[in-house]
């Protein structure tokens, strides 16, 4: 047995002990890598009964509604457009068709890793309108702001991003106010956290009382952060703790909130299924605003129409599990998928159906 | 590059650009067809066209992969490859030096491989898009060797797989060099002639009874197809998994399942428990195997799934991937 392997057990027999102690636990892991890691790793089918694990709304293409997929398919469909988007996003169905069926039928789309890569392919490409997707929580809201500012500085007219960051706190607070699930603690996002910082999960912490331990990727990272939230649970704690705390501090990337302030400012946004909750998105500024794709075309995102029969909303909610859904693993699979929870590979229907079905 | 129509630009630029590098004595008298001699036995043969982007990629292009790819198609068959065909469509406003580079690639592939390119055509048409780009098409012959009984309907519970070396590389080197996905690595594709490798694989006494090499879906794809073929289970030890650092953290950096990623350098082998060794060793002898492993075997569960036991000592499904895998966002 490797060294990794013996910690891990270590791990996982500490908290079996605290669970066989405590009533049942359900903690959420708010972060899409996670629930992928929780899967990929096999630590899901090594963790007792008794403690359950729900993904929240923490994979950035599954909270993205569809009336922002319809104006970002729309604007592919004209002639002049190209769009710069995440890899992730392109197989989101909307009302008519993905990113990806229109690419097939000729449209210009390309899948680019950050937001300077679509800056730099607009100043390759004077002659087309390029529109980068802007989605994604606090950890890719800071290199779309840099590509913002970096366009700006090139006095590019043919760079735009479609606004459709996300912010996760107000996010997890929305959860916790509605109530509607018993949530014991919130396993944090590590990517995003590096950016927040610890200290932004303190009214999670003082206002509903919920323990919150921002954790790390790898299996024995994982397995920390749960132990320290049923630790919190069964001593009726509710702390702000850190197990990522190589890559995390209490202040986060103070630097990058920079730019993001800098650029954008927070307002209501629009989540798939769940609805509008307030400063839960980013606007472009003023001085920005030129680079906004919706103001540019003069189009407005239309309504968030959920296809019949989907519980992408209920799931990334914590409210059901993908099983749960009448359309998974029959209508509804990752070739041909209905909602987003199954397109992306952080997607939690994705990751049941690839690793668990 | 504007040469269409077959005419005198054409010529032109398959007497200068391309016969002199490919030249050998199928190819020379330039007749419509190859003519060649053939050992008693049976033969193999195989096609496959070839498009990837960028056409060059860290540690190979798209005329190396050309070359490699029907000559592995064969090998995994236990056929030797002997000659190629080659024929070419270019796009126009190509860069010339890109294509000498192609063209480049292609004769030092075959040379390793040990292959001729016996014949050949070349379009050239109207670029889509921005146009320059190129695709290829190969197809191979090549005779069986003697003996050999592969066949996947052989395969019995407690047989073991084995792959010849680190896995996922050619995908995440591709990946790394595609327009607006760069990154920087010093990841390179594994692109190469494997019939050495099953040359020594062959001869190592074990008796086989599966090779493939696992391109573009990856080992997962392989193992996918099989437990379909087979009607078995099929246990993957991650632990066992070769893999090398940098395109363990590429993947993760990606959120990529490094078994899904294509390969170009690889080939999955069966055995039985008895003769696994023999093939490690005749592996790990090569340079091209010398990561050789036994990754998994095969167990009479029911259904068939493919599981991978994971480092943690869990265990999750492997399937094969469902198109293209996308990088995720954060």
């Amino acid at each position: 047995m490797s060294d990794t392997q013996r910690k891990i057990r270590k791990l996982i027999g500490q908290i079996e002990a605290i669970c066989l102690e405590s009533r049942p636990i359900c903690l959420m892991e708010v972060c899409g890598t996670h629930t992928v890691s929780l899967f990929r790793s096999g630590i899901k089918s090594l963790l007792p009964d008794s403690l359950r694990l729900i993904s929240g709304p923490g994979c950035p293409v599954c909270v993205t509604s569809q009336g922002y997929i319809n104006v970002a398919c729309e604007l592919a469909g004209r002639d002049e457009v190209t769009i710069c988007t995440y890899g992730d996003m392109v197989r989101v169905p909307g009302s008519n068709g993905s990113l990806e069926q229109q690419s097939a039928e000729g449209a210009s789309v390309v899948v680019v890793y950050s937001a300077r890569d679509a800056v730099a392919y607009a100043v390759k490409h004077p002659d087309r309108q390029v529109v980068f997707l802007a989605v994604g929580f606090e950890t890719t809201a800071p290199a779309t702001a840099a590509a913002v500012m970096e366009a700006k500085q090139k006095k590019l007219d043919n760079f735009f991003v479609l606004p459709g960051h996300k912010l996760v706190i107000p996010a997890m607070q929305m959860l916790l106010s509605a109530g509607e699930v018993a949530i014991d603690g919130f396993m944090c996002p590590g990517h995003v956290s590096v950016v927040i910082g610890t200290e932004a999960y303190r009214p999670i912490v003082e206002e509903f009382g919920k323990p919150c331990v921002i954790t790390g990727f790898e299996p024995e990272k994982l397995l920390q952060g749960i132990l320290l939230l049923v630790k919190q649970v069964a001593e009726d704690r509710a702390e702000v703790e850190n197990a990522y705390d190589v890559a995390v501090s209490e202040k986060g990337n103070p630097l990058a909130w920079q730019m993001i302030e800098k650029v954008f400012y927070p307002a209501a946004a629009v989540w798939r299924a769940i609805g509008e909750i307030p400063e839960s998105g980013l606007e472009l500024r003023d001085e920005f605003k030129a680079f906004d794709a919706l103001e540019h075309f003069g189009i407005e995102p239309g309504p968030d129409e959920v296809p019949p029969g989907c519980l992408c909303g209920e799931v990334i909610q914590g409210k059901a599990t993908p099983p749960e859904c009448k359309l998974f693993g029959t209508k509804c699979t990752p070739m041909n998928p209905v909602g987003p929870c199954m397109v992306s590979s952080e997607g939690t229907c994705a990751a049941w159906f690839k690793y668990k079905s | 590059m504007a040469h269409g129509g077959g005419g005198e630009l054409t010529r032109q630029l398959l007497a200068e650009r391309i016969i002199p590098r490919l030249s050998n004595e199928l190819l020379n008298p330039l007749m419509d067809s190859a003519v060649f001699d053939v050992e008693p036995g049976r033969l193999c043969m195989t096609t496959d066209g070839f498009v990837v982007d960028p056409l060059e990629f860290p540690g190979g292009d798209i005329g190396r992969l050309a070359v490699c790819g029907t000559v592995n198609d064969l090998a995994v068959m236990a056929a030797d490859p002997k000659v190629l065909s080659l024929a070419l469509v270019l796009e126009e406003g190509l860069e010339i030096e890109l294509l000498d580079r192609v063209i480049g690639s292609i004769a030092e592939a075959a040379r390793q491989a040990g292959v001729v390119i016996g014949t050949g055509d070349t379009k050239v048409v109207e670029g889509r898009g921005s146009g320059g780009g190129m695709t290829i098409t190969t197809a191979g012959v090549g005779r069986l060797k003697d003996g050999m009984r592969l066949d996947p309907g052989r395969i019995v519970a407690g047989d073991v797989i084995i792959v010849t070396g680190n896995i996922a590389e050619h995908g995440l080197a591709v990946m790394s060099a595609r327009d607006g996905l760069a990154f920087e690595t010093k990841l390179l594709s594994d692109v190469a002639p494997l019939n050495g490798l099953v040359n020594r694989i062959c001869e190592s006494g074990a008796d086989i009874k599966f090779m493939r090499d696992p391109t573009r879906s990856g080992v997962a794809g392989v193992m996918a197809d099989l437990v379909e073929d087979v009607g078995l289970s099929i246990e993957l030890e991650e632990d066992a998994l070769p893999v090398s650092a940098i395109a363990r953290h590429t993947a993760e950096l990606l959120g990529l399942d490094v078994l899904t990623v294509a390969n170009e350098g690889k080939i999955v082998v069966v055995v039985s428990q008895a003769d696994a060794d023999k093939v490690v060793a005749a592996c790990r002898a090569d340079e091209l195997g010398r990561d050789g492993a036994i990754i998994g075997r095969f167990t009479d569960a029911q259904p068939g799934l493919v599981e991978l036991i994971t480092t943690a000592g869990g265990r999750r499904l492997v399937q094969r991937p469902y198109g293209e895998d996308l990088p995720r966002i954060c």
